[in-house]
């Protein structure tokens, strides 16, 4: 079919507007400036030093491995509950329940930070990196139930039936039919999970009290002129471990595919 | 297709295998299963038959133990199976899907059922090879499970099912995803095996000729209920009522009018036929078919006869309305004189004998003993 140049035209300006800041993110990262503006004054690993040597950062980036990873867990586990529930039984009002789980995707994060924020000054529970992780859950739950959803669903009944049919009851059966062949589907809503938990600001800021992850140190230190070029140094090392990970997670959700011989109808990549 | 097998074992020293008592299943208000009530002997190859809803794989699985009952009894080997789960009753199944485990190898999935079992693990691999042998897969053993063409698949999902030496082997549609050819020649090796093995298989199927061709007995089912148990001649020759006729091969229906009845002997007056006489056999209970009296046969119970030829049948005469020639066959369409609707026949192809044209006027020879009352 031919097309005018329009529609290349609008893709290229598309692209370019997605991806071109993350680009100066690595630039400005290796400037010898302090000062983010072009033209470069000339090459230098200095910032990934200072970024080496600050003690502070590296509490924030503890804490947000602990939010990160217990986040990443908690939230696949109760999907796993979720998806097998949904693909495999019937019971009543699972349609709304299913789109609560969801909400959570479409409702404003600063809605969901205020009025955890709420609740728990309320109940009386002090800020700390648990409440964050309690409100990461919330967000990343329904990220692992679409993910694993689709991996509960590609498995063929019948595989069950003929491990029950050759002796086995649910508890092996599970073990070593199911999760084996949604094994994929874990991984990778492990390391989505992560990731979104990893990037995620506001309600790491609002519910954080003392103890800051990684998202809401940088943005505190964008504060001090004299810390940005470190941060950009951190962006970068970030943006590669970002991308690392969802790689490894689509690669898992493809072979996952593969080995039960299902069509791929499309993930996160 | 035309295969001989031999099935002529003894009925007489078998013992009942499954027992079904009255069985009633209902999904909702949805009666699947309206009262079953059968007998299946040990060592018999029985087919449940029947178009897609009937019901039939219902049944399969409430043997298997994967649906359970609202009423009646299953018995297997004379238990009652109510509270036996499916892992603990002594029947495998051969999915339709195969349900071949994909993350497995061949010798995983084929010995997946012996992960309880006593034995020692060099006990196991012999047998798991014995297995794969019995199912003409000698050395597959290491294959990757996924990269099985589906005859293969099926090979593995009956290996992993017998091993087990169940005293049932359940198959749901084990045929269904291959091709003509490869259908035929599973068939044959399913006789050869389960006269091998020697255990009752049980098989669901929605081809009349599979079942024809593979079962000792079959019972044709529609919706829910069994209309007809037989064995495949007596379900081909004395179909009981029009829609088992209908459903197992073809067969032409004139209408008939029942003139006298006495002891064993019926007389009817059948269209294009005049007054004929039937025993008792040949008649179907009365009120199976509410439509009204018809005289049925079967396509190869009427002969053409040639120029010259003489039948020590009856005769008739018709026109040919239709010819379709299949090389070792010819079926014809031929309206009887006396009759409205033409009537399907086939006659074996002779060499040097010509194939008769449209419209011509032919003779026919039939026989009164090939008739079949529906009433």
């Amino acid at each position: 079919m031919k097309q005018g140049p329009g529609l290349r035209i609008y893709a290229i300006v598309y692209l370019v507007f997605l991806y071109a800041p993350i680009l100066l993110l690595p630039m400005f990262a290796f400037n010898n400036s302090r000062v983010i503006a072009f033209p470069l004054s000339g090459f230098s690993t200095q910032w990934f030093v200072a970024m080496w040597e600050d003690e502070q950062l590296f509490r924030a980036l503890r804490n947000s491995m602990i939010i990160s990873s217990s986040t990443a867990i908690f939230a696949t586990t109760l999907g796993i509950f979720a998806a097998r529930a949904t693909t495999r039984y019937r019971f009543p009002a699972k349609g709304g329940l299913i789109a609560l789980i969801m909400l959570p995707l479409v409702l404003p994060e600063m809605i969901v930070a205020m009025s955890l924020l709420v609740v728990l000054l309320w109940i009386g529970i002090p800020l700390s990196i648990w409440t964050i992780i309690l409100g990461h859950i919330l967000l990343c739950t329904p990220f692992a139930v679409a993910i694993l959803s689709s991996a509960f669903q590609s498995l063929d009944k019948s595989l069950e039936e003929a491990a029950y049919d050759l002796g086995e009851g649910p508890i092996s059966t599970f073990r070593l039919i199911i999760l084996p062949l949604v094994m994929p589907g874990i991984i990778s809503s492990l390391l989505i999970c992560f990731t979104i938990s990893l990037d995620e600001f506001i309600v790491a800021y609002f519910l954080g009290g003392t103890d800051t992850p990684l998202s809401a140190y940088i943005y505190g230190q964008f504060r001090f002129p004299a810390r940005v070029p470190a941060m950009l140094a951190l962006g970068t090392i970030l943006v590669m471990v970002s991308i690392l990970l969802l790689s490894i997670a689509e690669y898992f959700r493809r072979r996952g595919l593969a080995r039960t011989g299902a069509k791929d109808t499309g993930g996160f990549l | 297709m035309n295969v001989t097998l031999d099935k002529t074992r003894s009925d007489l020293a078998r013992s009942d295998m499954i027992e079904f008592q009255d069985v009633h299943k209902y999904y909702g208000d949805y009666h699947a299963l309206r009262g079953i009530t059968a007998t299946i002997k040990e060592g018999e190859f029985f087919s449940l038959l029947g178009p897609s809803g009937c019901g039939k794989t219902t049944l399969l699985r409430t043997i298997a133990g994967f649906e359970g009952i609202s009423s009646g009894a299953v018995m297997i080997d004379g238990k009652n199976m109510a509270r036996v789960p499916a892992n603990a009753r002594p029947t495998n199944m051969v999915f339709q899907s195969y349900a071949i485990f994909p993350h497995l190898s061949v010798e995983q999935n084929v010995g997946f059922g012996l992960r309880r079992d006593p034995r020692t693990s060099a006990q196991k691999t012999a047998a798991v090879a014995e297995a794969l042998e019995m199912v003409g897969l000698k050395g597959f053993g290491g294959r990757a499970a996924h990269a099985l063409s589906g005859g293969q698949r099926q090979r593995v999902a009956l290996a992993r099912a017998l091993i087990l030496k169940p005293k049932v082997l359940l198959l749901d549609e084990p045929l269904s995803a291959l091709d003509k050819k490869m259908r035929e020649q599973m068939q044959i090796e399913l006789i050869r095996l389960q006269r091998q093995v020697g255990i009752t298989f049980i098989l669901v199927t929605h081809d009349q000729e599979e079942a024809l061709v593979m079962s000792d007995r079959i019972a044709v089912m529609f919706e829910g209920e069994i209309a007809q148990l037989a064995d495949p001649e007596t379900l081909y020759r004395r179909p009981n009522s029009r829609k088992v006729a209908d459903f197992i091969g073809t067969m032409n229906f004139l209408p008939a009018r029942i003139l006298s009845e006495t002891g064993d002997v019926v007389e009817v007056e059948a269209q294009g036929f005049g007054a004929v006489t039937l025993t008792a056999e040949q008649c179907t209970a009365s009120g199976n078919d509410s439509a009204g009296a018809m005289v049925g046969f079967r396509p190869e119970t009427l002969t053409i006869l040639f120029d010259g030829q003489t039948g020590t049948d009856r005769e008739t005469m018709g026109v040919v309305t239709e010819v379709v020639y299949y090389g070792d066959m010819t079926y014809y369409d031929v309206r009887l004189d006396g009759t409205d609707m033409p009537m399907r026949l086939s006659m074996r192809n002779v060499f040097g004998r010509p194939v008769l044209d449209l419209g011509m006027r032919t003779r026919v020879a039939w026989a009164p003993g090939a008739l079949v009352l529906f009433r």
